[in-house]
């Protein structure tokens, strides 16, 4: 069993080949908050985006599909505190997602709890359960972790589709109970307080995924993605840092299950799929791993795809086009997974990384007159 | 005692199925570390190549030897497939094993996609030979023949696949590849020759594994790979990587416990304990039963 080799992300490009800084250069650190602050008042906006969402902005539909970009991007950016931060190629990160769906779902629906017990039981289960069979995964390293994740995260798709005692609702998912709800959260009139929970989610698990990789432990996870038996050297043990990044991810992911559950108003076994975590790994090679905001990219805009290309493979575009052409292209997974190799072979930094690549060509492109 | 010979003959054709899947996904990974999620894709394109080729084929058909014409052009189909993935995708990522596998899970997803946008999302009825679905009396229990096929198909591929390994010298590369392949390169051997061949005996074993579980099953459908490749994952694992034998043993063990469970416990128990006993191997044993030796 040899340790697979994790390449390191490129080096810093030093001061006298970076190039000059821009007039944007003071505004740089406050980018984000302008983004946040966009992005709450989003609902405010009326705006008809053709092409980009079928209903105006402020309409339901396009809140709900921007509320699951927004979680999907805060689980991939808990996801690459894994992958991208500390090199462990975990297969089994749904199940935890799941954990936080079905624990939330089952709790009000069968247990009729409130939902703020049911929301913190849920998360801390599936804290949990990340604690105690990451204990047991990471005995082992590289290719063999990434098969005993698996194998367990199959085990909770298994538990959720054979329907022990009636409680997941098998193979047809348990719709959300929604009387015991409070009402701000309940009705298609209230989505967009769905919306603002989403976003207050995806800015808590960037806030501490930063937190996490600024500190002397996120040094630490670093040091492991680059070359575990240094920091083995270094009298740290490799195991203890591995057990804590991955708790910490299986936390953020429950909870970002939870408010999952509260937008689509119930669980469906597909989310428990080995499929899901093969997206988020997916979500933030294309963002670009260990990078500040490529996960969260990544994610947001691999759900955005994910549900137009549904709506664009049963357009008439497509149906008009030779048969060759319009069955891949009916086929969303297929255009994203094509995408994906492509991207994997010809800009494996991710999307972020595209600027530092063509910065030649913009720059010849600035000095024409 | 018919009972538990039933059930030990079904759970041996469950592990022929995980074995000729598995046999393959070790070899590879013994030689490449390469974990290939596309493997599941070579099991769809041998059973779709096989159920193509019994209805369109000149010579092939769904009994006798047309039948076993159609089950070589699957497996053909499978090993060009493999191959084609090999010298495309995987070797020019040569030694960037996180890549490669990233690779492979995009073209897992890609893949089934593309199968299923060609032939549906519905299984679809597969060609069988009567005598398939006939049963034979072993001990006083009717066992069915598609089972017993299998038995006897992943017997016939552990046989080839231990002197392949044992009596050439193709065989030795692979051997000494997986046991360390710096010096095997060291040495002036070619070992990305040898990986090319170990995918196309792996796509074969699993087009095969495609094919005859088309057979078992009755029906063919795009994700049939998928979840008969997870167990064959666990089957790799519990069984020490890059070992055939080890996943022989392993196969047979996962198998028989899976049906014995899901006979005498509740339905979908044994698929649990399966993950159960590879979470006691690895705590016990984590190098896996035979560890990273391709002993023949």
């Amino acid at each position: 069993m040899t340790n697979s080799v994790v390449e390191a992300p490129p080096a810093q490009v030093p001061d006298e080949l970076a190039p000059g800084h821009s007039r944007w250069h003071g505004v740089r650190p406050f980018l984000p908050l302008v983004a946040l602050v966009v992005a709450a008042i989003v609902p405010y906006s009326t705006a008809n985006l053709p092409g980009i969402f079928e209903g105006p902005l402020n309409s339901p539909g396009t809140l709900q599909l921007l509320a699951i970009c927004l979680v999907f991007g805060g689980l991939a950016a808990g996801y690459d505190l894994l992958f991208g931060r500390t090199g462990m190629l975990s297969f089994g990160h749904a199940l935890y997602f799941a954990a936080g769906v079905y624990g939330t779902d089952i709790l009000v629906t069968r247990a009729g709890l409130p939902l703020w017990q049911a929301a913190l039981l849920a998360i801390t289960g599936g804290t949990i359960l990340a604690a105690l069979l990451g204990a047991v995964a990471l005995r082992t390293v590289g290719i063999a972790f990434a098969m005993v994740t698996l194998a367990f995260a199959q085990v909770g798709a298994i538990l959720v589709a054979r329907d022990f005692y009636g409680w997941t609702g098998g193979e047809e998912g348990l719709p959300l109970d929604v009387s015991g709800l409070p009402p701000a959260l309940v009705g298609v009139a209230n989505t967009v307080n769905l919306y603002w929970l989403a976003l207050a989610y995806l800015a808590l698990v960037v806030f501490v995924v930063h937190r996490v990789s600024g500190s002397p432990t996120g040094r630490v996870l670093a040091g492991l993605r680059d070359d575990e038996r240094r920091i083995g050297v270094l009298g740290l043990d490799p195991y203890r840092f591995k057990l804590v990044a991955f708790t910490l991810a299986g936390g953020l992911a429950s909870a970002g299950g939870v408010v999952y559950c509260l937008i689509v108003g119930g669980a469906s076994p597909h989310i428990t799929s080995s499929e899901l975590t093969l997206s988020l790994l997916v979500m933030v090679v294309l963002g670009g791993p260990g990078t500040r905001w490529g996960p969260v990219l990544g994610g947001i805009l691999y759900m955005y795809l994910d549900h137009r290309l549904t709506a664009f493979g049963t357009s008439d575009a497509v149906n008009n086009l030779p048969a060759f052409l319009s069955h891949p292209l009916s086929q969303p997974l297929f255009v994203l997974g094509t995408v994906f190799i492509l991207a994997v072979y010809f800009f494996p930094g991710g999307l972020t990384s595209l600027r530092t690549r063509l910065h030649p060509l913009l720059t010849t492109l600035h000095r024409r007159p | 005692m018919s009972d538990v010979v039933l059930l030990t003959l079904t759970g041996l054709g469950l592990a022929a199925l995980y074995f000729l899947v598995a046999s393959g996904l070790s070899l590879v990974f013994g030689l490449a570390d390469v974990l290939n999620f596309a493997h599941g894709l070579f099991l769809g394109v041998g059973a779709y190549a096989t159920w193509w080729a019994a209805g369109n084929l000149p010579g092939a058909g769904s009994d006798g030897f047309g039948f076993v014409v159609a089950v070589a052009f699957g497996v053909l189909a499978g090993a060009l497939v493999a191959v084609l993935v090999e010298l495309v995708l995987i070797r020019p990522l040569y030694s960037r094993t996180i890549e490669q596998v990233l690779v492979t899970v995009g073209l897992s997803l890609a893949g089934v996609a593309l199968l299923q946008a060609t032939w549906g999302a519905d299984p679809r009825p597969f060609p069988r030979p009567a005598w398939t679905r006939d049963v034979t009396g072993v001990l006083g229990a009717n066992v069915p023949n598609a089972g017993l096929l299998l038995i006897v198909a992943a017997a016939v591929v552990l046989g080839g696949l231990l002197a392949f390994l044992r009596w050439t010298r193709y065989g030795l590369v692979i051997r000494a590849g997986v046991e360390n392949r710096e010096m095997v390169t060291a040495l002036g051997i070619d070992v990305r020759k040898a990986f090319t061949l170990v995918f196309a005996l792996g796509g074969a074993a699993a087009a095969l594994a495609g094919a005859l579980g088309g057979v078992y099953f009755g029906t063919v459908s795009p994700g049939q790979g998928g979840s008969l490749l997870i167990f064959a994952f666990i089957v790799v694992v519990i069984g020490g990587m890059g070992s055939v034998v080890g996943s022989a043993y392993a196969a047979v063990a996962v198998g028989l416990l899976q049906q014995f469970v899901n006979y005498y416990g509740t339905s979908g128990l044994g698929d649990l304990c399966v993950v159960g006993l590879l979470a006691a191997v690895l705590l016990l044993r984590p190098q896996g039963l035979a560890g990273k030796v391709a002993h023949a």
